[in-house]
């Protein structure tokens, strides 16, 4: 039978079914056209969203903090990149035997750790932070599921306790807190960035969309120099064990530039592991403690009657009997001496003399130079918690006062504004801004005594350091040395404690051409020696010498050992 | 007509074979340059951490108890000391 005469060719079927095939078959084509409508136009951005996810990242890149550096360049603090471990608690699946394991790398309990990976109200714990990179790896080597690791940065100071006030601490996230980190915060802090990229499947980087660079922070000179700390940290507390003082403070200042090439507080922490930490180790005393300066101040005074012609250096002051009376109360020196020059005053350091003298000065003028050389200034070093100290106003002074003021009662310094303040007589009468980080160039001082009374000072300030003045103690071979001492009795809540003191030497060498200004405070000595001869000036001879050799600066005196006085004729200075 | 278009064709089929290559180029040197300042980074790390281990031995107080416990060093006594002028007096 041929095909064209097959019968089923004559079948007609009904038309109903051809056309109810053509609507599935449209009815199914409009399907697919709304469905690329609403993928396409409607949820075009969250599909091109989730895809870009896939292949996309961006994350931000963290600048790292500057290093600190001392002037000579040695390294004083540095960022290295460690590692935090977190966990995300409902992520978290741990057999009983990787979290044994775990627990003894984090160094913490089982329990604790069960704990807190337990608490599934939290979506993020950190489980330890600044954890090394070796750790970090070994964490990583457990590969427990919900656990994640991220970079973070920690700052190690190689110089522990020895620099601990001076250059502060930073806290976890790598911000200053204290110190120089916390004063030089927006210098040494980095900008963060941010990266975009698309990866492929393997997670290689294939092409960087954009990125924004992040800064790092600048690296940070400082005026610090780091041998001279050391010594003047390592005397310090030799000297605080040896006189079982509470404490103490020494700064080192170049007397040209006002750099701070030394400061050093006891008791002190250790920067690097700061656990158990008390208010007392981290007080930078030499900044933050106010106390009354004793007759470290009577240059001062001497140096204002000098400069306003009242007396000469060889101006006759009748102190006997070694005793004045103003109105009820009583200036005594602790060794009655007759008729003194003003030279002697210093030299032997008269509280009487020292009196007699400020009394014929006009109080505002004694205001106007306490003021002058930076006393009731904050010293604008940049340290947090820096006192001003305390000078009250000319107008409620009462001749008292203005009498024991001279010699340093009834008004408090901090340490380094004493220090600052003997700028005016080793500068020849400037008075020098203090500066932490290194200059290049010696700034400009402010004129506050002439040369020639600067000049008579430091002569004064050179007998009270040879025998026969307060403190012989403070000679070293080979320079001149001037300075004076201190000694005064505590103020426990506003009174004198009659056991208590504060000892106290500034001085500078070489006097012929002063570069370097130190001054020693220490608290409480309670060994049964307490005057500023006895136990601050040997820690300021010791890291005079030490420091003058190690700046190589020549010698402007004879080189011939240095003669103490027998320990009775030792003169032991008013109080 | 015919022979304009075969050769269009093969330049177009060399341009895209340039393309592909160039793009692959592009990726693995992109590659390598993460790479390299992954190395970078690395390598500054470890010039800090070595900076920070050579300022931690080379600590003057540490050097100082080493000289005065292990060498037995001492600081020489005032009267021990002979101080030599240099030539120009200086």
């Amino acid at each position: 039978m041929k095909f064209t005469e097959n019968p089923l060719l004559e079948l007609r079927l009904p038309v109903w079914r051809a056309r109810f095939l053509l609507f599935l078959l449209c009815a199914a084509f409009v399907g697919l056209m709304g469905r690329a409508v609403y993928l396409q136009g409607l949820q075009d951005e969250f599909l091109q969203a989730k895809g870009e996810a896939r292949y996309a990242r961006a994350y931000p890149v963290k600048g790292t903090r500057g290093r600190i550096l001392d002037r000579n360049g040695s390294v004083l603090a540095v960022s290295t990149p460690v590692k935090s471990i977190s966990a995300v608690p409902k992520a978290v699946e741990i057999d009983s035997r990787h979290l044994q394991s775990l627990a003894q790398l984090l160094n913490v309990s089982r329990e604790e750790l069960r704990k807190k990976l337990g608490d599934e109200s939290r979506n993020f714990v950190y489980l330890k932070r600044q954890v090394s990179p070796e750790l970090a790896a070994q964490v990583e080597a457990l590969d427990i599921p919900g656990i994640y690791q991220r970079p973070e940065s920690r700052r190690y100071y190689p110089g522990g306790e020895v620099m601990a006030h001076v250059l502060g601490f930073t806290n976890t996230d790598d911000m200053g807190q204290e110190g120089i980190e916390l004063a030089f915060e927006e210098e040494l802090s980095g900008r963060p960035g941010s990266r975009r990229i698309i990866q492929d499947r393997r997670g290689r980087i294939v092409e960087d969309v954009e990125s924004i660079h992040a800064t790092n922070g600048a690296d940070l000179t400082l005026a610090l120099d780091a041998r001279l700390q050391s010594l003047a940290f390592s005397q310090l507390k030799s000297a605080i064990d040896r006189h079982r003082a509470k404490g103490g403070a020494i700064v080192v200042l170049d007397a040209k530039s006002g750099e701070v090439l030394a400061l050093a507080n006891l008791p002190t922490f250790n920067p690097n592991n700061r656990s158990r930490l008390s208010g007392a180790q981290l007080r930078n005393r030499a900044v933050t403690d106010m106390f009354e300066p004793g007759s470290t101040l009577k240059p001062v005074t001497i140096a204002l009657a000098l400069e306003q012609g009242k007396v000469k250096p060889s101006t006759l002051i009748h102190t006997a009997p070694g005793s004045l009376t103003i109105g009820p109360a009583t200036i005594r020196d602790a060794h009655p001496e007759g008729t003194l020059t003003v030279e002697q005053v210093i030299q032997r350091s008269s509280n009487v003399g020292s009196a007699k003298i400020a009394l014929s000065l006009p109080a505002m003028q004694m205001w106007e130079m306490f003021e002058d050389v930076g006393f009731g200034h904050v010293p604008n070093l940049g340290f947090p918690g820096e006192v001003a100290g305390k000078v009250r106003p000319y107008k409620t002074w009462k001749p008292i006062e203005q009498a024991t003021m001279s010699y340093g009662h009834g008004i408090t310094v901090s340490l380094i504004q004493l220090a600052r303040a003997y700028t005016v007589f080793a500068n020849d009468g400037e008075l020098v801004p203090l500066s932490l980080s290194k200059l290049d160039d010696k700034p400009e001082g402010e004129r506050v005594l002439s040369k020639t009374t600067a000049q008579s000072v430091r002569s004064m300030l050179e007998m009270a350091v040879r025998p026969g003045g307060t403190a012989p103690r403070a000679q070293i071979m080979g320079y001149r040395v001037a300075g004076k001492t201190g000694t005064a009795h505590k103020l426990v809540n506003g009174s004198y404690a009659p056991d208590k003191y504060v000892s106290s030497f500034v001085g500078f060498a070489p006097a012929s051409d002063p570069r370097l200004i130190i001054a020693v405070m220490l608290d409480e000595p309670s060994d049964g020696q307490y005057y500023g001869g006895q136990v601050a000036a040997p820690v300021f001879a010791q890291v005079m010498s030490g420091s003058l050799r190690m700046l190589d600066v020549p010698f402007d005196a004879p080189l011939k050992p240095i003669e103490l006085p027998p320990p009775s004729a030792e003169i032991q200075e008013s109080i | 007509m015919l022979r304009l278009n075969l050769f269009l064709l093969a330049v177009l089929t060399m341009c895209a074979l340039a393309l592909v290559t160039s793009q692959h180029e592009a990726r693995r040197t992109l590659a390598e340059l993460e790479r390299e300042q992954a190395r970078a980074h690395q390598i500054e790390v470890e010039w800090g951490q070595l900076q920070l281990e050579q300022s931690t031995w080379a600590m003057h107080t540490r050097i100082e108890k080493l000289a005065r416990e292990k060498i037995r060093m001492q600081q020489p006594e005032q009267n021990r000391v002979e101080v030599l002028q240099g030539g120009g007096g200086a």
